[in-house]
């Protein structure tokens, strides 16, 4: 690896310690940016000399608080009044000594700048942007090209949501025990929404946007290792790694969804099933269920399976009944109907998935699997009108092409008996 | 002589490396390690998953104590190691080195072994990822 790709990875993994400190100093998003990239540019200009730091993120706080309080203090000198209440802690400014990273307050640190993303008042899609923008660093026009909007689009957006964020006024205390807790609830949310708009995305915009995946799954990482006796945490990671292991075999050359029970299983990733598996067994050790262990788990029944055939759906249907009690969601019973169908038969299936007309009547995946259940129950025309109704939800080609090629196969099974 | 190689990075750094630059590490590692092998000096290599996949057991209590995360909180973490035969720790320094220039950052702690017992593994009873070959063994080597 090249010294200018080395020094890259070393700079993304400091970003969010080195900025989540330097919001603690200067308490203003845009100024703990500028600082940040402020010590970005002397590291990249030092380093190739003086050789890498032997802890790059307290280098580049030091050097990077350093270079803000000069530009305050410029400014100052410019403007009549001083900036100081900008400024949280301008007693220790003179302190000789680097800093010296408390292990409690980077944590804090972290945690507090994933939070900011997280304002309620932010829409879903402006929160994961503006945590690839702050926390992960991505560039506008990559995080445009991620989403399909135009760059000035994006920009735009990253602004107005800093903006509402600016006004929020996030205390910067270290958080008690139970604040801490919700932090880290609507932290997992939203890292698990950035992995969800990677993993969901099809057709051309895939490869652009499963970056998004491996994003959320190295700020997974690093919120389990700061907060390393979570099992929700190990859950979420699990959860994203064992789906993201299938990536490959997700889509076919023609940009089309493959199902479970239709993909190359040689395909998937050993490693990150592996890694998935090992830390749903570390999670469930603190016997404290949770919406991510149980879905992880779900998912580590897939992995597991040699084939199809071998999955136990007996097991599937058992945790979708426990994750209807932590989590109940028409969505989730949706889910469970598809255990159900190949435990008790489509019967049953349909039995459960009818009375979730009313709450999922825009919801491509009801259809989907409504039409799919008639269809093996011969009721052609039924499933034939269900699976109208799915292309109409269809949000992408590939989950489109997907149905059509289901209403072909009706077509043909109909043309072959008539 | 044997000695162990103990690979440190820091892994932050190490997982946010693209597949790409992963896949280049590897490579360039494996330059390091084909004479190695022919050479018949190259024993086993492992490469560990991160920290949050580490269990410790501290077994100065009774019953021992079970902690979530690995042993030692420290900047580098032990992400792999090397078991390499080596006549003197001239020749020890000489292989970190260049392993060193294929893969820069953190740091080898050289250590000579006391005991080594080559184990029992059957080739398909190897972990995830190396069960291919002998071969790809190499190639999961110690990237860190």
């Amino acid at each position: 690896m090249s010294d200018l790709a080395w020094m890259e990875a070393a700079l993304t993994a400091a970003r969010p310690q080195a900025i989540g400190a330097l919001l603690r100093y200067f308490r203003d998003l845009d100024l703990a940016e500028e600082a940040y990239q402020d010590a970005c540019l002397r590291a990249l200009r030092a380093w190739p000399h003086n050789g890498p730091p032997r802890d790059a993120a307290a280098w580049l706080i030091m050097v990077g608080r350093n270079a803000a309080l000069d530009q305050v203090r410029r400014r100052s000198r410019q403007e009549p009044l001083p900036e100081e209440e900008t400024l949280s802690d301008l007693d220790d400014v003179e302190t000789p000594l680097a800093e010296r990273l408390d292990g409690a307050h980077y944590r804090d640190d972290v945690l507090r700048l994933l939070f900011i993303c997280c304002h309620p008042d932010l829409p879903a899609t402006q929160q994961i942007a503006l945590a690839l923008r702050i926390v992960s660093g991505l560039s506008v026009s990559e995080i445009a090209r991620a989403f399909v909007v135009s760059e000035a689009a994006m920009e735009q957006r990253i602004t107005r949501a800093k903006a509402k964020v600016a006004k929020a006024n996030v205390p910067f205390e270290a958080p008690g025990p139970v604040e801490r807790a919700e932090r880290l609830a609507a932290v997992s949310a939203m890292i698990y929404l950035v992995f969800n708009e990677g993993y969901t995305a099809g057709g051309a915009e895939r490869v652009d946007r499963e970056a998004l995946c491996v994003e959320a799954i190295r700020l997974a990482r690093l919120l389990l290792r700061l907060f390393s006796a979570e099992p929700e945490i190990m859950g979420l990671l699990a959860l994203m790694l064992l789906h993201h292991a299938r990536v490959a075999s997700r889509y076919d050359a023609a940009g089309e969804i493959v199902l479970l029970e239709d993909q190359d299983r040689g395909a998937w990733d050993q490693r990150m099933i592996g890694e998935g598996l090992a830390l749903i067994d570390k999670a469930i050790r603190h016997r404290r269920r949770g919406p991510y262990q149980v879905k992880a788990a779900i998912a580590a029944l897939h992995a597991r399976a040699k084939t199809p055939a071998e999955t136990d759906w007996g097991e599937i249907d058992a945790l979708y009944a426990a994750l209807e009690l932590l989590e109940p969601s028409p969505i989730v019973t949706l889910n469970r109907a598809v255990a159900v169908s190949k435990v008790r038969g489509p019967q049953a299936a349909l039995a459960m998935v009818e009375p979730l007309g009313e709450r999922l009547a825009g919801y491509f995946y009801f259809f989907g699997l409504k039409g799919a259940l008639l269809k093996q129950l011969g009721r052609t025309a039924e499933a034939r009108a269900a699976y109208d109704q799915a292309i109409a939800l269809a949000a992408t080609p590939a989950q489109a092409a997907h149905i059509r090629a289901h209403l072909d196969h009706l077509a043909a099974d109909a043309a072959s008996a008539s | 002589m044997l000695y162990a190689f103990l690979c440190y990075n820091d892994e932050d750094a190490v997982f946010s490396w693209s597949q790409a630059q992963d896949a280049a590490v590897m490579a360039a590692l494996d330059a390091v390690h084909k004479p190695l092998e022919k050479a018949g000096r190259f024993g086993p290599a492992v490469r560990l998953m991160p920290t949050t996949a580490a269990t410790t057991l501290r077994k100065d209590s009774d019953p021992p104590l079970v902690l979530d995360g690995p042993y030692a909180e420290t900047k580098e973490q032990l992400l792999g190691f090397y078991v390499i035969d080596c006549d003197d720790l001239e020749a020890a320094l000489t292989v970190a080195k260049d392993l060193a220039k294929a893969n820069p950052g953190g740091a080898y702690e050289v250590r000579p072994l006391r005991l080594f017992l080559p184990g029992s593994f059957a080739k398909e009873a190897l972990p995830p990822g190396a069960a291919a070959s002998g071969k790809a063994v190499s190639g999961e080597a110690a990237a860190e």
